[in-house]
This record gives C-alpha cells, structure tokens and sequence, in this order.
C-alpha cells in the first residue's frame, strides 16, 4: 500500500520526525505530527506550515493562449491582470466540475495552472484537447515543490526570511522573487481562512526553504488532517467530497464566480441545479461524517453528507451535504450517522468567521 | 509509554484495573494514539449493564470513530463525566483521567492480557 505511493522532496523529513503518514490520492502525505488539534489551532493563531508538492503544476503559453485557456476553463480571463491569480474550473461537457483550480496569469498569452495531484492525468489530457497545438502546455508538476504557510503570523515570518516587504500583495495577488538564487513565486491564497501563502519553488530548494521557514518558532508544520479542518471550517471545498463530475459549481453554491463570456467547455449546464450543497450546524460533539445520508426531520432520506467533523475552532459538528433541489430550502435535517440520529441546521458560509485571509496589509 | 504493569488488558485495546469486586475500564495508550485527537466519547448510564465483548459506547477522533468493547461483565456504577467537555483528557492520560466507567463485576473477568502480552499484541497489530 503505502511503497506504491509518490513521495515528495519532505517525505524522508516528515518520517525523520515521526508524523503520521498516510495515503493521499496516489501520494504518502503527513497528516499530522504533534496532533490535528495542535497543529489547526497553531495555524489559526501563529503559523502553520504544510507540505503541497503532491498538487500538480501546469505552464501554458503562446500566441492566443488567452483566448484558448479562457474556452478550456470557467474562469474569467477578462479581467484577470497580470500578478493576479483566480480561483475556477475545468468541466466536463455536461457542467461537471472535473477539477478546479486556480490560474495564475503571467503575461498576456502566458499562464499557471495548478491543479489537485489526483487529477493531474485527467487535467493535463483535457486541456491538451482544448487547447489548439499553437498553444504550449507543459506539466511541471515534478520539478515544482508547493509549501503552504498559513497563519496571521505567515507575512512576518515570510518577510524576514525573504527579507523583503510583501504588504502589497493583495488577497490572491502573486509576485515572482527568489530565495537563495532560486526563483520562488510567492501566492497570497491557501486552504485555511487564514493570511497566508502558498509558495512555489524547484523542488530540489524545497526542503531547505521548508527548514529554513521552520527556523521561526512562530512557525510549525501542519499535516494533511488540520488542512482538512481548517479548510472545511472556512467553508471551501475538497474536491471528490463537496465537488466531482456529476455536480456543478452552481450546484456546490459557486454559480456567482461563473462570470466569464467566453464559451468555455461545459458552460451550458453550469448552472442547472438539481441538488443543492447544504452548510450544516450540529450541537454536540459527536460527528457527522461523509457519506452519511441526510434527511427531513421526518426521516424521509433527501441527500448526503459530503464531508463532516467536529470543529475544533468553534466547538460544535459542521457538514457540507447534498439535498435534493425539491428539499434543499428547509432551515433543519437529521444526519442519519452510523451511531446515532443528529439534528442539523442551515448555516452560512464560512462557519469560521474570524479568519484572516483577507485581511487588509496596508 | 509502557503500559502499567497492575492492569488486564483486551486485544481491543480496553485497559482494566480490578479492585477487589469493582473494576475501572478506559482506552490504553496504543488506542489513543491510533485514534489521534479524541473529540467525543458516548459512555453508558450509571446502571446500565455491560457484557465482556459487546460494545458499551464509543469514541470519536477528529479522523475516525470507533466501538468501545467491553472487556468484563457487570453493572456501570460510575462514569468520567469530565469527558464530556474534555475528551482531550483521553489523550493525555489514557490509563489515569482518561478513565471511561467504573464496573460492579458480575464474574471473574476472562481473556485478558497482562502488560507483557499486550506489548507483543500491540506490535504484532502495528505491522
């Protein structure tokens, strides 16, 4: 099981230091070192470190790539500036999401994509067929190195290591620099509600960056396991639980981010809905977890749990579920969990409201 | 950590502490640490019975939830309300706060492991 795995450049770090090391879409990922609940407060309040070199890296150039990338992708290129990132989709022809991503806009015609390590195959051998050949697409994935730091004290901690001023990067803004001779793109964007950074750089730089942020005591290293409560109490979504090919984003509540007029693949049916993605409450301790069927409070079965947990930062259960558009209005369900019957209630997203992601810099 | 020397043990990872008719029941170390962060514990009623190999409640991590077995028979006299709003305690001291019930013993327990059998039990399961 775990030897068929990819490794990344950390994996010999992460077992040197007895985190608890897992599968994670073809890859053997840390989930935690110290402890989940450790690790998501550290990041909440101070700053967490992640390793991300499993997710997958795309260069996309050439006369026209714009215009082709805008009809291979749901995101709106228009207004998409230079050192400016956004957050979209790949669909499939029907509207289903089969990846989403985030595009990095380098120039006019020169773009990055980066996209989930499990559907890098998939991804790569999509856009291939909408882009024309004029139009360069390259996976860097290997030779890319991808570490996340999360946290209100992310920007100190990166500005002295890098020894430079970062008080301009706006929320999902980017700048090109380097560290140690090395080039190092640094993203102001990340999975945790939290100010921070996700950061690009050769993979062979990558464990001396990763100890070289690590050299702060503000900083520590999070696993895959506080990502996953961080990023679900910020109400983002994972994709394969809240987003997959038979669901669009309209249905997962993302519709409003379909601004784009080009006529990109799988645009006709992104906003048909015919489930609805629910944010759920549930008092107590006492878990939600994916794939638990949701239901009226009369029992009668609507949906599913997409993904569940207790949260550590707010003290109660919180869910994502799919309803049925017929009974996807009512304010209260019941999760059938495999122990127990729990009463659920309709929130608003993020459940976590107090992160720091977009905080102003200047 | 070792496992204390004065407690039985089950291969489902329950630890038992008998003293005289009544015996204190909890998770052993190994469990906890398996289990990662405790986050909620389902524990009986004072005055529910229990019966060695059936589940009496269960805990849940952040990442997995699973049975607690019991591993005698008996009638719960006691249980650590503290883990109601700190589970965490699980964690921290398996086999002394973390306790979960306290049982009135009906029989002489049966099955049990001592320390030295529950080591080789434990890495036999971690390979």
């Amino acid at each position: 099981m775990a030897e068929e795995c990819r490794t990344t450049p950390l994996t010999a770090w992460h077992q040197a230091r007895g985190a608890k090391m897992a599968p994670f879409a073809g890859w053997l990922m840390p989930i935690q070192y110290e402890g989940i609940l450790v690790e998501h407060e550290h990041t909440r309040h101070h700053a967490g470190l992640f390793d991300i070199c499993h997710m997958g890296e795309f260069l996309i150039e050439g006369e026209g790539a714009d215009a082709a990338l805008s009809r291979a992708v749901s995101h709106n290129l228009a207004t998409l500036k230079e050192g400016k990132c956004r957050y979209g989709f790949i669909l499939n022809e029907r509207g289903g999401v089969m990846d989403d991503c985030i595009v990095y806009r380098f120039g006019a015609d020169s773009f990055m994509i980066v996209v989930n390590a499990a559907c890098i195959a998939t991804d790569f051998a999509a856009l291939r067929g909408r882009l024309p050949q004029s139009v360069s697409l390259k996976d860097v994935s290997d030779e890319t190195g991808k570490i996340d730091l999360q946290g209100p004290e992310s920007l100190v901690v990166l500005e002295s290591v890098l020894g430079e001023d970062l008080h301009d990067l706006g929320y999902f803004g980017f700048v090109r620099t380097q560290w140690q001779g090395a080039p190092l793109l640094v993203s102001r964007t990340g999975y945790t509600g939290e100010l921070g950074f996700e950061l690009y750089l050769p993979a062979d730089k990558v464990v001396a960056f990763w100890e070289a942020l690590l050299a702060d005591a503000r900083v520590k290293p999070a696993g895959l396991g506080a990502r996953d409560t961080l990023r679900l109490e910020s109400g983002l979504p994972l994709y394969g639980h809240e987003l997959d090919e038979d669901h669009n984003p309209a249905e997962a509540g993302m519709g409003r981010m379909l601004t784009s007029e080009a006529d990109y693949v799988g645009k006709a049916g992104a906003q048909t809905i015919r489930e609805k993605l629910l944010a759920l409450v549930i008092d107590g301790r006492r878990a939600a977890r994916g794939g638990d069927v949701l239901a009226l409070p009369d029992g009668t079965p609507v949906g599913r749990v997409t993904s569940g947990s207790f949260a550590p930062s707010l003290g109660c259960v919180i869910a994502f579920a799919w309803a049925d558009a017929a009974h996807a209005d009512a304010d209260a369900y019941v999760v059938k969990a495999a122990r127990a019957e729990l009463p659920a209630r309709v929130t608003e997203l993020p459940f976590y409201k107090d992160g720091t992601a977009r905080m102003k810099l200047k | 950590m070792s496992n204390p020397a004065d407690l039985l043990y089950s291969a489902s990872h329950e630890w038992v502490k008998i003293q005289g008719e009544e015996a204190v029941v909890g998770i052993t170390h190994f469990a906890q640490e398996s289990l990662g962060d405790i986050t909620y514990v389902d524990l009986p009623a004072v005055g529910d019975s229990v019966s060695a190999d059936s589940d009496f409640g269960s805990v849940e991590s952040v990442k997995a939830a699973s049975d607690l077995i019991s591993p005698v028979n008996g009638e719960v006299i006691a249980v650590n309300e503290a883990l109601a709003d700190a589970p965490e305690k699980i964690n921290a001291d398996a086999f002394g706060d973390g306790w979960l019930i306290k049982v009135k013993l009906s029989g002489k327990p049966e099955g049990l492991m001592d320390a030295a059998a529950y080591e080789e039990h434990c890495k036999n399961e971690q390979h």
